[in-house]
């Protein structure tokens, strides 16, 4: 007789994060009267009960092996009686109810080679994309990108002397997994050359509709090839967004010699002060240059500076380059301005200078 | 291949120095129990050799009676990394609020030792767990001992996508709404829209407590539920005076960067014009303990924002100006409904409903929807005289 299958689990939804919760997080929930930051990564929240809850911080890869993750478990049972969470940018914080915990966990993270930081006016975690580790379109890679930008500007994440918080993200093309286009820094893989057509494989796996509306220019025509059904690429029209390809494995993207980088400054997400806004283009390409990519990284960290050392008090960078203008920016950081930081897709005019607010 | 018979890394092997945490060693601690993780770093570092990926495009893979939650993933070059041949992708969905206990922590550890490569994402950028490369024959095993433990798949494809939300009322005295249960239950609501695909795209929401907006929900959720409150700021003058008192400008850091300029300082007392307030926050961030936001809480429901592809990158914009607490789940739920309705019938494929709303109209969406226009809900009105006036006043 055969084993009548066990009854299979589905639709359940996740674990319920009530249980989840640090006791004096459940006793204070909803409870919370003010919060005072320590040191950097190192948060102090306190209840209207009195009661307090310390919060440690640490910066990670994102990508992490099971062997760390039991590491974080051992050192959150050793100091934060088990409970931990992870932040929206990635970073682990341990729950702590003793202060006394603090130091000593600093002590294990920073020899376990985590720092702790990312709070306040620090550069908190780079959200970033799965690049060549793990995607199919990926014109880059995003972990490598993001652990070179990050040694040379891991002090800006263990301490907090910016001028304002400053979020950097990393996306290894236009879709976007780590939405960057809304960041004081954003560094985007790009493709630079069509798509090539392969016609032999593509009435076999793709829909010729389907793939023509992806085009967001029209650059994609229905033709035939060798008496076959295929496409052909209007390429002057191709602005290399990649969105065939989504659609379509027979337009392969991938060009080693033409991808490469763009860097975006300015945007943000939270409402204080300005209002939300995208990051707009600082440069158009760089080269993909692994495994260090001294180009991006010599890039964004000549941008941190030029705003740490020009912006005022709590100007995020996008607020800093509102107030002095765009001619400037491009004169403090030595960025050439070109062409192609003038837009030319849907909403270009908007963009344009349509004032006589100008400085000399 | 290395005297040890792992493979030679010499590119990736430069990015283990430095002060920034590795995910080049994570790859390597992760081999002692995996092998896909040595032919992970050799097609790893023939990407970096030659600056292009080596996954191929998607492949249908999947749990029985699930449309999505696995990303299938093959490798390209199979010959020379066979055991990275399949190497797919689980999203798990998170806990709210990303909370864990170690217990929870070293099961999933447990299950991903067992069933794949022992690498994982804390977390994805939609906030799912991502388990990081096996092989179709272990998905289901994976995704039952998932499930015994309590742990259920995350969304992908068109479907509603993983719902995320900021530390809210856990730990945040400016959550204005609690972030982790509405999440949880809209989660739970949907739990058919985010496991069956249905849907022209994908639809993300993430809820944020307050209009810091943590988890980014204005630049990156399709529904974008954002706390605000209605009442004046609490102000506690002596705490005022202690921020002075510490050094703080509260003229120059505080007044001057009011956006609405509500706020006047006189050297000894903070006076607000809250009516003129437009909760931004930052005079709340400056100084936690002196500013507080209001009792009467809720949030805005704002909606369409996506990255590029297809269309052009959009932030969500108001659709509900301001909605109680406690009539926060009832309302999301109805709303998200005809949404979804609309957009469903007059969608095009691969069209998220920011694009669809360019498309038709913000007005034909309300429509739509049933919902009265607001003047919350724009910047401002339209300058353009090229107006569609409908030839029959609607009925009321």
């Amino acid at each position: 007789m055969t084993q009548p299958p066990a009854k299979r689990i589905t639709d359940i939804g996740p674990p319920h994060y009530e249980k989840f919760l640090h006791p004096v997080i459940k006793k204070n929930y909803g409870q919370w009267k003010y919060h005072e930051t320590l040191a950097p990564g190192v948060l102090c929240h306190a209840a209207e009960s009195g009661e307090r809850i310390y919060s440690v911080r640490a910066g990670t890869p994102r990508l992490l092996s099971i062997q760390t993750l039991r590491v974080f478990a051992a050192l959150a049972d050793k100091y934060s009686g088990g409970y931990l969470r992870f932040t929206s940018r990635n970073n682990i914080e341990f729950l702590l109810d003793n202060p006394a915990n603090i130091e000593p966990l600093k002590k294990e993270l920073a020899e376990a080679g985590f720092p702790v930081g990312g709070t306040n006016n620090a550069i908190s975690n780079i959200v970033h994309t799965q690049g060549w580790v793990h995607c199919h379109s990926s014109a880059t890679d995003a972990s490598g990108i993001v652990k070179a930008v990050m040694d040379p500007l891991c002090d800006r994440f263990t301490h907090q002397d910016l001028p304002a918080k400053l979020r950097i993200a990393v996306a290894c093309c236009l879709n976007m997994c780590g939405a960057v286009h809304c960041s004081d820094i954003a560094i985007l893989g790009i493709h630079r050359r069509p798509p090539k057509v392969m016609h032999d494989i593509l009435p076999k796996v793709c829909e010729v509709p389907t793939l023509i509306a992806s085009c967001p220019t029209g650059a994609i025509r229905p033709a035939t090839v060798d008496g076959k059904q295929s496409v052909e690429v209007i390429e002057a029209q191709c602005m290399f967004c990649g969105n065939c390809y989504t659609v379509c494995p027979a337009l392969p993207m991938n060009d080693p010699d033409n991808d490469g980088l763009s860097i975006w400054v300015g945007g943000k997400v939270s409402n204080a002060r300005s209002a939300p806004k995208f990051s707009k283009l600082a440069i158009p390409f760089l080269p993909n240059n692994p495994p260090r990519w001294p180009e991006v990284v010599e890039a964004v960290v000549n941008i941190v500076n030029v705003y740490a050392r020009h912006a005022r008090k709590f100007e995020r960078v996008g607020e800093w380059i509102e107030r002095i203008g765009w001619p400037r920016f491009f004169k403090l950081t030595g960025i050439e301005f070109t062409r192609y930081h003038i837009d030319d897709f849907k909403h270009a005019g908007l963009s344009y200078a349509r004032s006589m607010h100008m400085k000399y | 291949m290395a005297d040890d018979g792992k493979v030679k890394t010499p590119l990736l092997d430069q990015l283990e120095s430095g002060p920034w945490p590795s995910f080049v060693k994570e790859i390597k601690r992760a081999r002692q129990g995996s092998p896909m993780c040595d032919d992970l770093l050799g097609q790893l570092e023939l990407s970096y050799q030659e600056k292009k990926g080596h996954w191929k495009h998607g492949g249908l893979v999947g749990v029985l009676g699930y449309g999505g939650g696995v990303i299938g993933r093959y490798s390209d070059v199979p010959d020379k990394f066979p055991a990275v041949a399949h190497f797919h992708t689980l999203r798990i969905n998170q806990p709210a609020g990303w909370f864990y206990t170690s217990d929870a922590i070293r099961t999933l550890c447990d299950i991903w030792e067992q069933h794949g490569s022992g690498l994982t994402n804390m977390h994805g950028s939609t906030g799912d767990i991502i388990f990081l490369g096996t092989r179709t024959d272990q998905l289901e095993p994976c995704f039952q001992k998932l499930a015994q433990a309590g742990f259920d798949l995350g969304g992908s494809g068109s479907s509603m996508r993983t719902p995320s939300c900021c530390v809210g009322p856990a730990r945040c005295e400016w959550s204005c709404y609690d972030t982790l249960a509405l999440c949880d239950q809209t989660t739970r609501e949907f739990q058919d829209e985010m496991h069956r695909p249905p849907f022209p795209y994908k639809f993300k929401i993430k809820f944020a407590g307050c209009p810091n907006d943590c988890v980014a929900s204005i630049a990156r959720a399709d529904l974008s539920i954002i706390g605000t409150w209605k009442d004046d700021l609490r102000q506690d003058d002596a705490a005022v005076a202690d921020f002075a008192a510490a050094g703080l400008d509260i003229q120059k850091d505080v007044c001057d960067r009011c956006p609405s300029k509500c706020m006047e300082w006189n050297g000894a007392k903070l006076t607000i014009e809250n009516s003129d307030c437009v909760r931004c926050m930052h005079c709340i961030n400056v100084m936690p303990k002196a500013l507080r936001p209001g009792t009467e809480r809720g949030a805005a429901l704002l909606i369409g924002a996506k990255a590029p592809i297809v269309q052009g990158a959009l932030l969500s914009s108001v659709l509900v100006p301001f909605v109680p607490e406690e009539e926060l789940l009832e309302t999301l739920k109805e709303l998200i409904r005809r949404v979804w309705e609309f957009w469903d019938e007059y969608g095009m494929s691969r069209e998220r409903v920011g694009e669809l709303i360019e498309r038709v109209g913000m007005a034909n969406f309300l429509d739509a929807i049933g919902l009265d226009p607001a003047p919350e809900m724009v910047s401002a009105p339209r300058d353009n005289p090229y107006i569609f006036f409908q030839l029959e006043e609607k009925k009321s």
